[in-house]
């Protein structure tokens, strides 16, 4: 454990969590006209946050807000305090743009040695970085963190996949920070190319992130690599990688003495007790650039507040499950399309390109999954391929509670009549929950 | 056995939507390909063109560009009298030599003499050659398909 307020009693962690927020909440209120307007509205002041209960009075903060305020908006200190700026790319609309003064960048770098150290990351390893180094946080965050303990950091950065399998192996890489799409896609052509991932390479540990990951795919990195899979989750409007990292007992752990995580109804953004599923909000109570009052991360996960074996009391939060604003409602139950595609990687003989299509039949949802059949899978027979088709039903059934009626398609269809990046098509009445 | 009588069968997956058949034929048109055996199997929502052409390699690849998913498979032909009981014959030769046949289909040769395509289970390919080559049953040569 890096620092022992990881495995403190949680009255000790919580008192400092008070103490925190409320110095936060002074610090917004008295610096930022945003906030201020909204606890004036809300009829609330700093003094009005006496236990750790009253957060929940707090207004939330949005992406959308952080757009609104452009470039700096948000920030309690002018630029000469401020020593970095990360901006999150704008696909829908203008970017987002964090800052971070000296202090910031020292928390941020504690959190990442805490996250270093779930496997004892120190000056004998050698930390293969294959994060994008830029503007997207997760390169400088990793890096920074794996140098404070001690480490050989390699800041090789994304692409130029054999050059990268090359310098892990003559370098002796022991620590691989990439996300799990691209580890996957490394020991894919280091077999290609005739590399033993076991024999050739050392690593014992990989820091994957940045986006989601099915235990498929966690499993098939453990069994190719022969590594110790370590999640790590951040979101840059908090600090970047570091807002929680899992410990070798696969639990992840929130680093809850900067960042306070509350479960919300998306909906009614009530709070939820421990153990329901909803969105996830964060409030950063150490951060002074930009600090954030109940951030709203869209993603949904459920948080336990209990005791891990690996000796920590921070809350542990589990991976996150989709997007709130991804989560489609089918007759009640809620579905995410990362459950579907997870079931098409279990199932043999099919892509994992498909599309969800929502409709009415009557009162009732009906949920179909287009899915392509491709040329190594397409078995030359009606029987088999309805076989298929039963197979991945009763899959769906298992695993998401509800009855998916399978379409087969042709590869191309999907990308033809919809653009592959849309993946759900809704065609329920537009008072329906999906947007 | 399979080198000289195996003969290459393309299976084309097809969605059952309207204009797709069309959009098959075309593509083999347009490269002057000559379809010279075919059977259709469907069900609900999709179904399965299987093609002997007289060139299956240029086939094959007109057909992939195309974006067609399809899967290249041995079926074996025999030549039979045009007249009742010979389908009868070749099946009970398999019959009898415990193999399945996946599926099969026919078509009038000349006037006196029809073909018959067979697609049996790959491992079983073998044996079922060389127990019609043994009853006397005329297998026909790739030759007479391709080009």
């Amino acid at each position: 454990m890096w620092n022992q307020i990881e495995g403190a009693p949680r009255e000790e962690l919580e008192r400092l969590q008070l103490k925190r927020l409320q110095d936060t909440v002074q610090r917004v209120y008295h610096l930022v006209p945003f906030y201020k307007k909204k606890f004036d509205e809300m009829g609330i002041g700093p003094e009005d946050v006496r236990n750790l209960e009253d957060l929940k009075r707090l207004p939330f903060t949005t992406k959308q807000d952080l757009r609104d305020h452009y470039p700096f908006g948000l920030f309690t200190v002018p630029l000469d305090q401020v020593v970095r700026i990360h901006s999150s790319s704008g696909t829908t609309g203008k970017p987002t743009v964090v800052g971070y003064t000296r202090h910031d960048m020292d928390v941020w770098i504690e959190v990442m040695a805490r996250s270093m150290s779930m496997v004892d990351v120190g000056p004998r390893d050698v930390v293969h970085n294959a994060y994008g180094y830029g503007l997207f946080t997760g390169g400088l965050g990793f890096h920074y963190g794996a140098e404070r303990v001690g480490a050989a950091v390699v800041p090789s950065s994304g692409g130029f996949t054999k050059r990268q399998l090359l310098l892990m192996k003559d370098f002796g890489a022991t620590i691989l920070c990439s996300t799990p799409s691209f580890a996957l896609h490394m020991a894919e052509v280091a077999k290609e190319d005739g590399y033993d991932l076991k024999k050739d390479f050392k690593i014992r540990a990989g820091f994957f992130g940045a986006e989601p990951a099915s235990e498929g795919l966690r499993q098939a990195l453990r069994d190719a690599w022969g590594l110790t899979y370590i999640e790590a989750y951040g979101l840059s409007e908090i600090i970047g990688p570091g807002v929680a990292a899992g410990c070798p007992y696969g639990h992840l752990h929130v680093f809850e003495d900067h960042f306070i995580p509350e479960i919300i109804d998306t909906e009614t953004g009530e709070v939820l007790p421990d153990g329901s599923e909803g969105e996830l909000v964060f409030t950063t109570i150490t951060k002074q650039a930009l600090p954030i009052i109940r951030y709203r991360t869209k993603d949904v996960t459920v948080l336990h507040r209990e005791p891990c074996r690996c000796g920590r009391t921070l809350t542990i939060m589990e991976s996150v499950k989709g997007r709130a604003d991804d989560m489609l409602i089918v007759n009640g139950v809620n579905v995410f399309p990362s459950q579907v595609e997870h079931v098409l990687t279990k199932v043999e003989g099919v892509t994992p390109n498909y599309v969800i299509v929502l409709d009415k039949k009557g009162v009732l949802d009906k949920l179909e999954v287009w899915v392509e059949v491709d040329d190594r899978t397409f078995a030359d027979g009606i029987g088999a391929l309805e076989q298929l088709k039963a197979r991945l039903q009763q899959e769906m059934l298992n695993d998401l509670y509800i009855n998916v009626r399978i379409k087969l398609v042709e590869p191309k269809t999907l990308e033809r009549s919809m653009g592959k990046a849309k993946r759900i098509i809704d065609k329920r009445e537009a008072e329906g929950l999906q947007k | 056995m399979i080198n000289k009588y195996g003969i290459k069968q393309l299976s084309i997956f097809l969605e059952n939507r309207k204009g797709r058949l069309l959009e098959v034929t075309k593509a083999l048109k347009d490269a002057a390909i000559n379809i010279r055996a075919l059977a259709l199997a469907e069900s609900a929502e999709f179904g399965i063109l299987r093609l002997v052409v007289n060139n299956p390699e240029k086939a094959k690849s007109v057909l992939s560009s195309a974006g067609f998913t399809l899967r290249e498979q041995y079926v074996f032909a025999v030549e039979v009298p045009d007249e009742p009981g010979s389908f009868y014959k070749v099946v009970k030769v398999l019959s009898d030599a415990d193999i399945n046949i996946d599926y099969t289909y026919a078509f009038v040769g000349d006037s006196s003499k029809a073909v018959l395509i067979f697609k049996v289970p790959s491992e079983k390919l073998e044996a079922a050659l060389t127990a019609l080559e043994k009853s006397g049953i005329g297998l026909v040569e790739p030759m007479f398909f391709y080009d």
